[in-house]
């Protein structure tokens, strides 16, 4: 076996896994500062219990999200020593700033905020709920920064042998960043919002009479928050599409199945790709709507596979230059399909909670339940998109996946790595799961129990 | 004085910082079984570190992230070369972390029981193979002229090394309970200063013999220009100094004594390895330096603003932190959070 695609697959269950934790965190961290706003400003003390009681499944997605985060700090060492020489120059930083921003100031005030109700000021503890949320929203950007160097290398020069950094300004205007970063922060959001959602639903079906205030509200925030978040990261989203048909139309085009060079270029709803011979034996087109979504007119051209390949053999020899096309065009369908399902959700779920009917709309409350997930699908099919869209390369253009592997490490030792954390991510899984389901339909009214 | 020696020593700060902090964390994990017997206790041995364990692991996180940073080819000979070593250091952290989040999450014993192991061998583990790790830095290794270490990791296993590991591991310990000396009350406090007595003595016993060990198989207290000799004398004095406190029941100046055992060890291994970052042990041609291991100028220019920002801030917030919730703990659990 070669170590090149263990090592890809094992990046990419850690990052996917990590991924799941990270926008809840996000997300969460946010919610959560704004209940606990609410209840310093009014005083109520029903948002300082929903604070607390969201907080639960808040700290232990946080444990997981920093417990699977660090194997990411160290993972360019580990299997991609070649890529940590080449890059480290410029990829190092802004992991390093992360650090110095962002981690610290999570880590420090999540103590703060954990154990400190009764050691603090009403205000002074509130201030630490902030600071957590914009550390985490920091570690986002600082991140972004980085993986937006790999996916638009913007201020560098090659030289000794390696990228080097010419412009930092240059790294932190990256386009790409500016771009990835509101649609990641938005995305948390909505997750942070349908996953309150998903438990206050649970909770309304359950109609216990005591709990159901507390309910009413949290379901009306989570709405609120998933709504915005819903519509800013579909507008984003799209944004970024066109940003991307011109600075990565590789990626666009096989996001799309688009195989050959149209003028106007069709769109593609829904089909069946056959990559073996660069077509779509089937599928739905509708004329010039590709144009449209990328290009804001029903004229322009764009680019397909095929050519697109041409123009890369001709720049940088010979080689398989196409991404994943079914993996990307099912990731693109799933992503935008379950977004736009988030939209319809969220509006009917701010419409029912703002007119106080949502305890008779049974059946919408049971479609929430399994919606909690929806945002977290849209997430893993949009980072495969934007991750297998780099296929042949780890930073675009500059160095190709294969040359940045560890030389140093066996097949042997990648299969160790890769069992040993699916066995731990997999059990960690599993029992934060469990314990997130079981604190989320927990009763709010019952009395404070064993530890928290 | 140019960013490079900044960085070396920016580097030796990070790692004396993530030793001291994170050396009394695994310390208070390791002795988590030997000084608890009933599950309160456990959670007051557990919430001594609950509020800042987190904060102090960041240290470690920084000190990687700075040497990606100031030093990519370190952080690439290092974890590429160490791989199977850091991947189970990195298992350990992930059932530490989440065992402090999970374990009193539920009523039941063999739950806890479960999570209480994860932690005694999560902090077990990590601190084992990062004493391994220094003791072959300070040792060499065999770097290839592509600055590539291909041994793997029974070579990484030698003597010298494991006995390193075991000598990280006791002042881990040490450390530990000296903490917990100024953060427990009462009779599991006691418990644990008779533990630190007994582990202070097997400290000064394997601190003195890897001291001559060494000097013997290694350049690093007798490195010509710099080296490690002044911070391993302060050192062992104070090793002493922590016995003589533990004993007149100096809680504070115990921890204190014990704190300046690890960073001036941490201080000695960086002054003897200078200006060296990885020595290669097959021709000293491959050695690794602040200089043919690190970014760029402009790279470090800009890391060195950044850092010179915000680690007086840090050190501000998370200092802090430890005001905020200096006061000791008792086994009263409505004083527990974890």
């Amino acid at each position: 076996m070669d170590p090149v695609i263990l090592s890809r697959w094992q990046f990419a269950m850690t990052t996917i896994y990590h991924f799941f934790f990270v926008p809840v965190t996000l997300g969460l961290a946010l919610f959560l500062a704004l209940l606990e706003t609410k209840y310093v400003i009014s005083g109520e003390e029903i948002y300082k219990k929903m604070t607390k009681f969201w907080g639960k499944i808040f700290l232990i997605n946080f444990a997981i999200g920093i417990v699977t985060g660090i194997v990411q700090e160290f993972h360019f060492g580990l299997n991609w020593s070649e890529y940590s020489r080449f890059m480290g120059d410029i990829f190092g930083a802004p992991l390093a700033i992360e650090g110095l921003m962002a981690f610290f100031l999570e880590s420090t005030f999540i103590g703060v905020w954990i154990f400190g109700w009764d050691k603090l000021s009403k205000k002074a503890h509130l201030a630490a709920a902030w600071m957590v949320a914009l550390g985490s929203s920091l570690s986002s950007f600082w991140i972004l920064v980085a993986n937006s160097f790999m996916q638009n290398p913007v201020g560098y020069v090659i030289r000794n042998g390696r990228a080097e950094m010419a412009d930092f300004g240059a790294l932190l205007g990256n386009p790409n960043v500016w771009y990835q970063f509101p649609h990641v922060l938005t995305s948390g959001v909505a997750v942070g919002g349908f996953i309150i959602m998903g438990f206050s639903a649970w909770h309304l079906l359950k109609n216990k009479p005591e709990n159901n205030k507390f309910f009413k509200i949290s379901f009306k925030w989570a709405a609120s928050v998933a709504l915005v978040g819903s519509i800013l990261v579909g507008f984003i989203g799209h944004y970024q599409g066109q940003f991307l048909a011109v600075s990565q139309p590789m990626k666009v085009a096989a996001m799309e199945g688009h195989w050959h060079t149209e003028q106007p270029a069709s769109f593609s709803v829904i089909g069946i790709i056959d990559e073996e011979n660069h077509e779509n034996p089937y599928e739905i087109k509708i004329p010039a709507a590709l144009s449209f979504l990328l290009f804001d007119d029903f004229s322009s051209e764009f680019k397909g596979l095929v050519e697109l390949e041409a123009e890369e053999v001709a720049k940088y020899g010979p080689g398989d230059y196409i991404p994943p096309v079914t993996l990307s065009y099912w990731s693109s369908r799933t992503m935008i399909g379950s977004g736009m399902l988030m939209i319809l959700l969220a509006g009917l779920a701010v419409w029912w909670s703002w007119k106080d009917e949502l305890e008779e709309k049974t059946l919408f409350l049971k479609i929430m339940l399994p919606s909690a997930l929806l945002p977290t699908l849209a997430i893993t099919a949009g980072w495969l998109i934007a991750e297998t869209g780099r296929w042949p390369w780890i930073v675009h253009g500059l160095q190709k996946i294969e040359d940045g592997i560890s030389p140093t490490i066996t097949a042997g030792n990648v299969i160790f790595s890769m069992v040993t954390f699916l066995v731990l991510y997999t059990v960690l899984g599993f029992i934060g799961i469990k314990l997130m389901i079981k604190y989320g339909i927990s009763d709010p009214s019952a009395a404070e129990g064993q530890g928290e | 004085m140019d960013l490079n020696i900044l960085w070396f020593i920016l580097l030796t700060v990070l790692f004396s910082g993530f030793f001291f902090l994170e050396g009394f964390d695994y310390g208070v994990g390791i002795l988590l079984p030997f000084v608890a017997k009933e599950d309160n206790e456990r959670r007051a041995i557990i919430n001594t570190i609950g509020p800042v364990w987190d904060a102090n692991e960041v240290w470690m996180i920084l000190a990687g992230g700075a040497m990606f940073a100031a030093f990519p080819h370190m952080y690439a000979t290092l974890f590429s070369g160490f791989y199977v070593a850091l991947v189970i250091m990195l298992s350990g952290l992930i059932i530490r972390g989440v065992a402090f989040e999970f374990r009193s999450k539920r009523d039941d014993p063999a739950w806890r029981s479960r999570w209480d192991m994860a932690i005694f061998i999560g902090s077990l583990v990590p601190a084992l193979l990062w004493g391994i790790t220094v003791a072959n830095l300070m040792r060499g290794v065999d770097i290839a002229a592509d600055f590539n270490y291909y041994g793997g990791l029974l070579p990484l296993l030698n003597p010298y090394a494991l006995f390193g590991g075991l000598v990280f591991v006791s002042l881990f310990i040490m450390h530990g309970a000296s903490f917990l000396g100024i953060k427990l009350v009462g009779e599991l406090k006691d418990r644990v200063k008779k533990l630190a007595g007994k582990i202070w003595v097997v400290s000064v016993v394997l601190t003195v013999a890897f001291l001559i060990w060494t000097y013997l198989a290694t350049d690093i207290l007798n490195n010509p220009g710099f080296d490690g000799l002044i911070p391993a004398l302060l050192a062992a004095v104070a090793l002493l100094a922590y016995g003589w406190f533990l004993r007149q029941g100096k809680e504070g100046l115990t921890f204190v004594s014990g704190g300046l055992v690890i960073i001036l060890a941490t201080v000695m291994v960086f002054t003897g390895l200078f200006p060296r970052l990885m020595i290669s042990t097959l021709n000293s041609a491959n050695t690794l330096t602040i200089y043919n291991a690190s970014s760029s100028p402009y790279t470090l220019k800009i890391i060195s603003i950044v850092a010179a920002i915000f680690l007086p801030i840090i050190l501000v917030y998370q200092s802090w932190t430890y005001w905020i919730f200096r006061n000791r703990i008792s086994t009263d659990s409505s004083d527990l959070h974890y």
